[in-house]
């Protein structure tokens, strides 16, 4: 292949394939905040925090108890989907009848002590976590060489979103809690425990991002900050997609990882904001956002 | 599990009490609504809470499941007492709730919301059933709850928990707004349910709908039972049940 309008192949697929990569964290991101916000209606500011908790885990668990990686992309998400619910429990529910702001500086404040208590612990350095053995390696397709850690994240994630999807759009469990993203006294009134199901929805969207924690272990460096860096993209990656949308977050988490990469090949320096031009306009013409039901 | 209630319907159940309320008191936030209400249910009774708008006949129903912001006083449903009961456990006890926005999930399909509610206890209709009962919603099962009229919202509202084998119907408002074929339709429904024993308690703006078929009408008023209406005496105080209704 030659050179498209002065940009060579290699370079456009290799960008391609890094805002794939970064377009399935955020994917998986995403969809656990969507998730989060449909039920809960938390703004969850502590998610970039479980990501990287859920990081720290899968690192912990090589480095003290000789847990291998794939034994951590189970754990560690059962982990922090365990402190997920407790904190539901002791925290959330208490100001559940309160006003927004409170749950988001609350999960605030919970982010800002995790990131404390690691910088502390482990200093701000990152951590390196090695690609597990049977991932180890490349293969060259022709046009480019792919590293197959990166294709299995990419894999992995769609894989992760797609059955979440399908768990809330085609089964009853998912029938319970999209009906209670809309009337929550109500299926409770049909017999529902609805506080149960807010603390496992919590529990299992924290768990999920504990999940990406453990994905992006080997790909960027475990450290106590990696969360904060990544979440306020997320957050404008589930307002481009529309609150609460879950089909909406998987998409655009995608489709936004790809355009961020593209945009370094055809136009490197806005590279960094191009998701929050796409945000601006996004919103200026559906306020809800691209899968959000516009009221 | 609570302790559920004795065997079916028999003659001899008739005294049973399915629900009695008492010294009610209900508050939204600041606000008290509901200033010691009486009232009792027998198994197998229909029974209406009639008054004018704002009265507290939504109110009465919604503490019932324990859905408003505090109450005090006595429910007993089936012999258990539920003033400190969560909704979800209160709902258990065998009661189907249709609320007066009917409540139908708009991102739902049509048989996605009929599917919903648990299953209560045992002898609930069956799918079949019910289509026969509302044919209409057979034909509209695949469509989203926003997409159907307001009949058919109302129907789906009432056969949602006619599945779920409950036996205690709480009906708030049910022909508000409704063309009268289909308050005609929801009248057959009503009688149906009468014969087939399930107990019920409507909220009615008059008694033009289920005044034929109902046991009792309790008269509520500012939050207060004003007047008790057994069936056989609904001609002698007719005048002065229009007195407490009219406008
Ligand atoms: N959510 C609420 N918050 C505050 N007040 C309410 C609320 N719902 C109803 N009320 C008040 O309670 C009173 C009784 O209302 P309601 O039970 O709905 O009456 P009805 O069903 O008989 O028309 C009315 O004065 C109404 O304004
Ligand atoms: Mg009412």
């Amino acid at each position: 292949m030659t050179e498209l309008i002065g940009i060579s192949p290699q370079l456009l697929f290799a960008q391609v394939l890094v805002g794939l990569i970064n377009g399935a964290f955020y994917a998986v991101l995403s969809l656990g905040l969507a998730v989060i916000f449909g039920l809960l209606n938390i703004i969850n500011f502590s998610h970039g925090a479980m990501y990287m908790v859920g990081a720290f885990c899968s690192w912990l668990g090589m480095q003290y108890l000789g847990i291998n990686y794939w034994a951590a992309l189970i754990l560690a998400p059962v982990v922090v989907g365990v402190i997920g619910l407790l904190i539901e429990r002791t925290l959330l529910r208490r100001i559940q009848h309160e006003d927004h702001l409170y749950s988001l500086l609350l999960t605030f404040g919970l982010a800002l002590m995790l990131e404390g208590i690691f910088v502390e612990l482990f200093g701000v350095s990152g951590q390196r976590y090695p690609v597990p053995d049977l991932l180890n390696g490349g293969i060259n397709l022709g046009f480019m060489f792919l590293p197959i850690y990166r294709a299995w994240v990419v894999a992995a994630a769609v894989v992760v979103c797609f059955t979440v999807w399908y768990l809330i759009e085609r089964t009853k469990l998912g029938a319970y809690l999209r009906a209670g993203t809309e009337n929550q006294a109500l299926v409770q009134a049909f017999g529902i425990n609805v506080p149960m199901m807010r603390n496992l929805t919590y529990g299992f969207g924290v768990g999920l991002a504990a999940f990406a924690g453990v994905l992006a272990a080997p790909i960027y460096s475990v450290a106590p900050h990696m969360g904060s860096s990544i979440i306020i993209v997320v957050f404008a990656v589930v307002v481009i997609g529309g609150m609460g949308s879950v089909l909406g977050a998987i998409i655009t988490g995608l489709g936004l990882g790809v355009i961020e990469g593209l945009t370094r090949v055809f136009y490197a320096e806005i590279s960094n904001t191009v998701i929050f031009i796409v945000m601006a306009i996004v919103l200026l013409l559906r306020p809800a956002g691209l899968f959000g039901r516009q009221s | 599990m609570q302790s559920q209630p004795k065997a079916p319907l028999s003659e001899s159940d008739k005294s049973y009490e399915q629900l009695r309320i008492s010294d009610l008191h209900a508050y939204y936030g600041e606000s008290h609504v509901l200033h010691g209400i009486d009232l009792q249910v027998r198994r197998g009774e229909m029974v209406t809470l009639l008054g004018r708008n704002g009265a507290g006949r939504t109110t009465t129903i919604r503490s019932i499941m324990g859905l408003v912001d505090r109450r005090s006083g006595s429910i007993v449903v089936n012999g258990t007492e539920t003033v400190h009961m969560s909704p979800h456990r209160i709902a258990r006890l065998g009661i189907g709730y249709c609320p007066e926005e009917r409540g139908i999930f708009a991102s739902l399909s049509a048989e996605e919301n009929l599917n919903l509610p648990p299953t209560l206890r045992s002898g609930g209709m069956s799918l079949e059933e019910i289509y026969e009962l509302f044919p209409n919603l057979k034909d509209r099962r695949k469509s989203q709850g926003s997409k159907l009229s307001g009949g058919e919202q109302q129907m789906l509202a009432i056969a949602r928990i006619l599945r779920t084998g409950a036996n205690f119907l709480l009906l708030d408002e049910i022909t508000e707004g409704l063309a009268p074929v289909i308050v005609e339709a929801l009248g057959r429904v009503v009688r149906l349910l009468k014969e087939r024993g399930y107990t019920v308690v409507m909220a009615e703006q008059s008694f033009a709908f289920a005044g034929p078929l109902a046991d009792r009408h309790y008269v509520i008023e500012h939050g207060q039972v004003v007047e008790c209406v057994e069936a056989h005496e609904l001609d002698s105080k007719r005048d002065l049940l229009e007195s407490y209704l009219s406008v």
